[in-house]
């Protein structure tokens, strides 16, 4: 049994760190995880949901605003959703999503439409793909409580 | 009595008078207000939110409602952070307030901020470690 909760939490740090190391997560994702405690044991969860509700909203504004079908492409519109992503993917730490939000941002500002369609292609792949590693951490943790261990603090640096 | 704070938040205004924070949150984001909320929670003060200036206002209009902080974000709808806070120092409210801004944010919009009222400014995220040191300068000062 001790020796399986071991394992679990080995997993669950490596996985962890290779997130931080594949540039998913930064450091904000830390301080987030440091406002959880036992009085309020779901809050990054939680968070987290707000996050991909957000996504969902935004890439959903972003992609009816570069529907050519619909008449003018409204890049300013455009370019107030992608400001949006950037502040709520900064403020829960996915980086990657963050980093394609500022190359998004320069294509709207250059009113590129090509740029901007492949931008919200990769914006839409990208939280999906974070969402999924995401649960796959959360999961890892709930076999490590569920087989009666703690989860561990995982030192990034 | 200047206080300094580490972990629990106390505004001391005598031996004898001691009261948790009490933060304003203006933000019309959901994350942002949840983040907000636990940060200020966990350093020991207690929060009220608003979800964009106008209710900032209406809520210092209708009297009775002091704060200690109000954390203001530049960016809202119905009424932003910059004229929230040209609005609140019209109304003599004296209380404390830090702007929140966006790190793409200009100079310029920056500077406007702070001639609207704003006792300092803070970049978006906010975490315990940025909020802590600057809540014991302001209080101290």
């Amino acid at each position: 049994m001790n020796a399986g909760i071991a394992q679990l939490q080995m997993q669950f740090r490596d996985y962890t760190i290779s997130l931080y190391q594949q540039g998913f997560l930064d450091d904000q994702f830390t301080e987030l995880k440091k406002l959880q405690d036992d009085g309020s044991p779901d809050f990054v969860a939680e968070v987290l949901s707000l996050f991909f509700e957000d996504c969902v909203k935004l890439i959903g504004n972003m992609a009816r605003a570069l529907d050519k079908s619909t008449g003018t492409v409204d890049f300013s519109q455009v370019g107030a959703s992608v400001h949006q992503l950037k502040g709520s993917s900064s403020s829960v730490g996915a980086k990657r999503v963050k980093g394609l939000c500022v190359t998004f941002k320069e294509y709207c500002e250059a009113q590129n439409y090509e740029g901007c369609v492949r931008c919200l292609q990769q914006v839409d792949i990208e939280y999906k793909t974070l969402k999924t590693k995401l649960q796959d951490m959360f999961n890892l943790e709930k076999q490590i409580v569920q087989a009666g261990g703690v989860v561990p603090q995982v030192d990034i640096d | 009595m200047a206080t300094k704070y580490t972990g629990d938040i106390e505004k001391t205004k005598s031996a004898d008078m001691k009261k948790k924070l009490n933060v304003l949150i203006v933000d019309d984001d959901p994350l942002n207000l949840k983040i907000h909320e636990r940060i200020i929670k966990m350093i020991g003060g207690i929060s009220q939110t608003a979800k964009n200036g106008e209710e900032a206002v209406i809520l210092h209009r209708n009297g009775g409602t002091s704060f200690d902080l109000i954390l203001m974000d530049k960016e809202m709808p119905e009424r932003d952070g910059v004229s929230t806070t040209k609005k609140l120092r019209e109304m003599k409210v004296t209380s404390l307030i830090v702007g929140v801004t966006s790190l793409a944010d200009h100079e310029e919009e920056r500077r406007a901020f702070m001639e609207a009222g704003l006792n300092h400014c803070l970049a978006k995220p906010l975490t315990e470690a940025k909020i802590i040191p600057l809540i014991n300068h302001l209080f101290d000062a």
